[in-house]
């Protein structure tokens, strides 16, 4: 397991490289004069070669990657060109709030989605079961700031039960994370419910039942925790999918998180701090997958890493 | 005759056709549908809610929603097309090759594909966004662009099975070149995951394109686009709500009968797929 690990890690080094690379690259590649399109269409000759020297965009391209590299390893990101402090600073006060958001909203996916796919696959085509599958495949279908959109229409404008917008106590956080989680609730109320029915197709099921055991036990005892092991495979590869609807949930409810960041020095071309948020979603959604493929091992003893 | 008859027999992948179908309608014939000018606005007449006149109500500048939400079908289908064929045209070729040759080669496309993915979802078209600016165009390029590294991986692991088949021995034996044997022996055999794949990505596209339209990175106003008519909605849903309810509908709808519809194909095409996809 441990070796496993170490060889995971190792792995990841150049997908990680790769990311930085391509982070790096995304100033040098703007169209025309990179500088001059960070400084923006009305700035000063003065400001573009003040921004020229401070990114070290006059130095040879192997130094200047070297130097974004050494940076890194230094936590220097960087400076925002739009508000003067260190990227790393503003990017770690956003990079909180989005992981409770998309922590709530896991939290959500597996309590919900196990759930209802349970009490779908129980009742196989009744109407519980075709009236939840519906709408998960309604949820699959809904862009999520519309969704967003929706849920605040009804809950803060007319209810006034939530909040519409920011970031505070535990009922600012309900909309946002319902938001962001139904696509996944969905997706893993459709998965639960087809990989139970598999299980309880299978032999094991049918001697369990017949030596009496009670349907409550053969299910939730000698069903599910086989079926689990898939089941939190899909969840655990849901987080890319959290990280990049945080983006436009963010957006909508004015959470205060990395993903409206990159909206927002995307829309004032502060190139420094997308970069480092970027690098940041990035590089925490390499490590999420290596963590949810360590974790089957835990789950399931009969995975061998070797 | 069989897939086709497959294909009907599933009720819901036949509604899912018939939404397609509704919105190309919409798509091809719009200036025959929408009752109005989508374009012509009358300060007098904005935020309006839903009348016989204007059957969806006005925006904020009092033009006609149900004729914007028409047109947009045009915009919304036209990206999700050139974007599927954007990663349609780059990634089947590369994935082909990958598979089949290995080697060195397979390994950097591969590695290369775990970089591009480890930019989650819509982050990747983001950061495309950001190099080249926002704009209808520069959106499709990025959509299309993240769409890339997953066409090389379906089509590089169906060619992977499908080198070591019997028929692609024979061919060689008869001293058919390797580009030959994969562009007349292997591709026609990955057509059915490439189909069902492309129609899945036809949903994904629309939501990914109207995504970077609300965000406001992708096709910018007066452009009728759903989801940056989402995007300027959101300043008045207390006065009008209307106009942030319609054009969300539109989008679940189409991404919905896309979804449907590619459900229904990769089980009509071959069940196997199910796992995949």
């Amino acid at each position: 397991m441990l070796s496993y690990l170490v060889r995971r890690l190792l792995v990841a080094i150049p997908t990680l490289l790769g990311v930085t690379f391509i982070v790096f690259s995304i100033v040098r590649v703007l169209p025309g004069d990179p500088a001059q399109a960070m400084a923006g269409v009305h700035a000063t000759q003065e400001y573009i070669e003040r921004v020229r020297k401070e990114l070290g965009l006059d130095l040879p391209m192997h130094v200047q990657y070297a130097r974004f590299l050494g940076g890194l390893l230094r936590g220097d990101l960087g400076r925002s060109l739009r508000t003067g402090l260190p990227v790393g600073e503003e990017v770690w006060t956003r990079f909180i709030p989005t992981l409770e958001l998309t922590a709530a909203s896991l939290f959500l996916t597996l309590i919900l989605g196990i759930t209802v796919g349970i009490l779908s696959a129980t009742k196989p085509y009744s109407l519980y079961d075709h009236a939840s599958m519906f709408l998960s495949l309604a949820g699959l279908s809904m862009p999520v700031f519309w969704l967003g959109l929706m849920l605040m229409l009804l809950f803060s404008v007319r209810l006034g039960w939530f909040p519409a917008a920011g970031r505070g106590g535990l009922r600012h956080l309900v909309l946002p994370s319902v938001t962001l989680a139904a696509s996944s609730v969905a997706l893993v109320a459709r998965f639960t419910r087809s990989t139970l029915l598999e299980v309880l197709r299978q032999e094991y099921i049918t001697t369990a039942r017949a030596k009496g055991v009670r349907e409550s036990r053969a299910i939730f005892v000698h069903a599910l925790r086989n079926a689990l092991i898939p089941i939190v495979t899909i969840v655990g590869l849901r987080f890319g999918a959290l990280l990049s609807g945080a983006v436009l949930t963010e957006t909508v409810f004015a959470w205060p998180g990395v993903g409206r960041l990159v909206v927002d020095s995307v829309s004032a071309r502060d190139y420094p701090v997308i970069q480092g948020a970027v690098l940041v979603i990035a590089a925490c959604f390499v490590f999420i997958n290596i963590a949810v493929d360590l974790l089957y091992g835990v789950i399931n003893p009969r995975i061998r890493y070797d | 005759m069989g897939t086709l008859r497959r294909l009907i027999r599933h009720r819901l992948a036949l509604f899912g056709a018939l939404v397609v179908l509704i919105f190309a309608v919409f798509a091809i014939f719009a200036p025959y549908i929408a009752p109005h000018d989508p374009y012509r606005f009358s300060l007098a007449k904005k935020l309006q809610p839903p009348s016989s006149l204007h059957p969806l109500g006005t925006d904020e500048l009092g033009r006609d929603l149900l004729s914007r939400i028409i047109y947009g079908t045009r915009v919304s289908l036209m990206m999700a097309l050139i974007s599927v064929a954007i990663g349609l045209v780059v990634g089947v070729p590369i994935g082909a090759l990958s598979g089949f040759y290995g080697g060195v080669f397979d390994l950097l496309v591969q590695r290369g594909v775990d970089i591009l993915l480890a930019f989650p979802g819509i982050l990747l078209a983001i950061v495309v966004v950001a190099i080249l600016g926002p704009g209808l165009w520069n959106a499709m390029l990025a959509v299309g662009i993240s769409f890339i590294p997953t066409y090389v991986r379906v089509v590089r692991g169906s060619v992977l099975e499908l080198r070591e088949k019997e028929f692609v021995e024979a061919a060689r034996a008869l001293g058919t070149g390797s580009l030959a044997i994969i562009g007349r022996h292997i591709l026609p055999n990955c057509l059915a995951p490439i189909i069902v794949l492309s129609t899945l990505q036809l949903a994904s596209a629309i939501l990914w394109a109207s995504g970077l339209g609300f965000l406001g990175l992708g096709a910018q106003p007066p452009t009728p686009e759903w989801g940056t008519m989402l995007g300027r909605s959101q300043v008045y849903i207390r006065a009008a709500p209307h106009v942030a309810i319609f054009p969300g509908l539109a989008i679940a709808l189409a991404v919905l009968g896309f979804n449907l519809l590619g459900d229904g194909l990769r089980d009509a095409l071959d069940p196997r797929l199910k796992g995949r996809f």
